[in-house]
């Protein structure tokens, strides 16, 4: 009976813990549809290589958030073991952007080539991961501190591996990458989004990763004494993000063929974090739910998108953006939840009104 | 004992002064200080770097003393350090427009001549002896008399801006919106892509969503407008010298004005990191006894359109 009451409850703390990142993006979807029902419509068009593409604001949302959604997973299991963020991923992905470019200049752009491309630059980026991992893990360094140092050189870092100026890349299989696989009309990166997603569940399913880091945030010392290896389980958090910054950083490339080691990906990294705070999970660590920080994701964007459309002026477009983070980060405040949830379990529970009452 | 190790110390200290010194004393090469930012800044502020390293070098009897930084306060201790070491010319491009006065000042009564290149700083004009810059603000100008000279039925304009307040876009910016008051060009759009190549895209892409009408796309760097016409691509739009949309840029990236050149894009303006050669010729002449005709030089800068460009452009202005 006790443990019954105490699953019943847990699930709707999960329930709630979603409700809000769904209510944010369920909103922004409702301002648009009376503002403009257009913004929903989709169109098949001919793109100028002669292939059928999707075009339309919810194809741009799911297209454009692709790299923040990728980020966002990754963030969301650093956070988790480690109590604290990465907020070296921009920078970190300006320089697997450049490892990958640089890669893809010294010959044919064939697949193989840029396969391989791809591997060197996730081995870079997992280098640094591990890098930051193990200041954080091994030396006890405030993550936020620890990837303040890649924060700052990273990007100069890139600069240097491009050699200066802004490097280009022209092949179709990058505009593949980057856009659309001939034939096929929805966007690449959404397809590569969706592997991760299914690569994290698989990890989760298969391994004990997503329950020893859970463990790891919540009590270090209690995991320890379980038999836990929490330092290495940090510093694995920190490599996954690694990868998962090189494909975010592959992607950008992709899009443009370019890489600019000041612009790729800027400020990124404080995006990702308000999707994983966005999705309700806690930034002090502990437990998370990835599924809220993707929805996190694609409700920033989705914000981004919505405020193109609507014209803001260049002047006021970041105070809007601020308005409606305050708000969404409000509703996600622990005492706003709190009350909702306090009024959901009243709502539920109106047949033993007087316990409540007297509780 | 411990006075014998400040006593040595100091015997180091004004040995390495007297090298240095001499080190400076040798030949009759013209010592020159630079401050300037970093060449990881931008790929027009590398080819800056690169441009004053070539020209002052030991070849032209130059003997060359550089700084980097984007940080103001380095740069007047940087200033301040070769004002002592005793070069004789100083060539600052400044961080910021302000805090130069004391430096500047030390250097009039040290007998250091000021050069300024690239940016200008908030100060009376006697405390140097010439300013060798970019005018943002004609770069725009020049732009858009280009536009309004294709005699085009409408101005429909998609106006990507660089991040709001920099010196590039204030410059760029101010040309379209005199034509917009003026009412021969109308925006769709205009928007802050804050440099962001990706951003850029979306900003079209969501123009094309809302299925709005535009023939022009004013994008104040080359990074931008190749977002742009990335969005153009995937939805079906020509652009370029036989396309329904015009395509201009800034900065003269070689690939950007490949893009002219292949007739992609339409007009790339330019913006000139070139101007050693200015300083270095004034400075020539100044050794001479002469004195300069003018105290502030703008760079000459100039715009390449899809229809005269030329291969020899690309080598010769391309970053």
């Amino acid at each position: 009976m006790k443990n019954d009451i105490r699953q019943s409850g847990r699930s709707r703390n999960d329930f709630t813990q979603l409700l809000i990142p769904i209510i944010a993006i369920v909103s922004l979807f409702v301002f648009n549809m009376l503002r403009d029902p257009s913004f929903f419509s989709i169109a098949l068009t001919v793109n100028n290589e002669g292939n059928y593409v999707l075009a339309g604001n919810l194809i741009s949302i799911l297209n454009s958030a692709s790299e923040l959604a990728i980020l966002a997973m990754g963030m969301t299991l650093v956070t988790s073991s480690s109590g604290g963020q990465d907020i070296s991923v921009g920078a970190t992905a300006a320089i697997a952007g450049s490892v990958f470019v640089s890669a893809l200049r010294n010959g044919n752009i064939t697949p193989p080539v840029v396969l391989l491309g791809f591997l060197a630059c996730c081995a870079v980026s997992i280098l640094v991961g591990a890098f930051n991992g193990v200041l954080v893990a091994v030396f006890k360094i405030q993550p936020m501190i620890a990837t303040l140092i890649l924060f700052t050189s990273g990007r100069s870092i890139a600069y240097w591996i491009n050699g200066g100026a802004t490097p280009t890349v022209s092949s179709p299989i990058i505009k593949a990458i980057g856009g659309f696989i001939p034939g096929v009309p929805v966007p690449t990166p959404v397809f590569i989004v969706i592997i991760c997603c299914l690569a994290f569940f698989l990890l989760f399913k298969w391994t004990n990763l997503g329950f020893y880091t859970q463990v790891v945030g919540i009590n270090q010392r209690a995991a320890h004494l379980n038999g836990i290896n929490s330092t290495w389980i940090k510093i694995l958090t920190f490599m996954i993000l690694g990868i998962c910054v090189a494909i975010a950083g592959c992607i950008r490339v992709s899009r443009l063929g370019l890489i600019n080691h000041e612009t790729i990906l800027a400020e990124i990294e404080m995006d990702a974090i308000l999707a994983v705070a966005i999705g309700g999970n806690a930034l002090s660590g502990g437990k998370f739910k990835m599924s809220g920080s993707l929805i996190g994701a694609y409700a920033i964007q989705a914000l981004t998108t919505t405020l193109y459309a609507m014209k803001v002026s260049s002047m006021e477009i970041k105070a809007y953006k601020a308005v409606v983070i305050i708000l969404m980060v409000f509703i996600g405040s622990p005492v706003v939840k709190d009350t909702t949830n306090r009024l959901l379990r009243k709502l539920t529970t109106k047949k033993i009104p007087a316990i409540i009452e007297r509780s | 004992m411990k006075k014998l190790i400040i006593l040595a110390l100091s015997f180091v200290l004004v040995c390495s002064l007297f090298l240095s010194a001499t080190a400076f004393a040798t030949a009759d090469e013209i010592v020159v200080g630079i401050v300037n930012n970093p060449p990881s800044e931008s790929g027009y502020r590398d080819a800056n770097v690169k441009d004053f390293e070539r020209v002052f070098s030991a070849e032209n009897k130059y003997s060359a003393k550089t700084f980097y930084s984007i940080k103001n306060d380095e740069q007047l201790n940087a200033a301040q350090q070769f004002i002592t070491d005793g070069v004789d010319y100083l060539l600052i491009s400044a961080a910021e427009t302000t805090g130069w006065d004391s430096v500047l000042k030390n250097a009039q009564e040290a007998g250091v001549k000021v050069f300024l290149f690239d940016r200008m700083i908030d100060i009376d004009e006697s405390m140097f002896e010439a300013a060798v810059v970019s005018d943002m603000a004609k770069e725009g100008q020049l732009a858009v008399e280009w536009l309004l000279a294709q005699n085009l039925d409408t101005y429909k304009i998609i106006h990507i801006q660089g991040a709001m307040l920099s010196d590039a876009q204030i410059g760029r910016s101010g040309a379209v919106n005199e034509q917009v008051a003026a009412g021969k060009f109308e925006l769709v759009v205009q928007q802050t892509a804050t440099w962001d190549e990706a951003k850029a895209k979306e900003i079209v892409e969501s123009v094309i969503n809302s299925k709005q009408e535009f023939n022009v796309i004013y994008a104040e760097n080359d990074g931008m407008a190749r977002g742009a016409v990335a969005a153009l691509d995937e939805a079906g739009i020509t652009h370029g010298k036989n396309g329904d949309v015009v395509i201009m840029g800034f900065d003269c990236n070689t690939w950007a004005l490949e893009e002219v050149l292949a007739g992609n894009w339409n007009y790339d303006g330019q913006c000139s990191p070139f101007q050693a050669d200015v300083i270095s010729e004034m400075i020539q002449s100044l050794e001479k006894g002469e004195t300069l005709p003018t105290k502030i030089v703008i760079s000459e800068e100039r715009g390449f359109d899809a229809a005269t460009i030329t291969r020899e452009d690309i080598d010769k202005y391309g970053l």
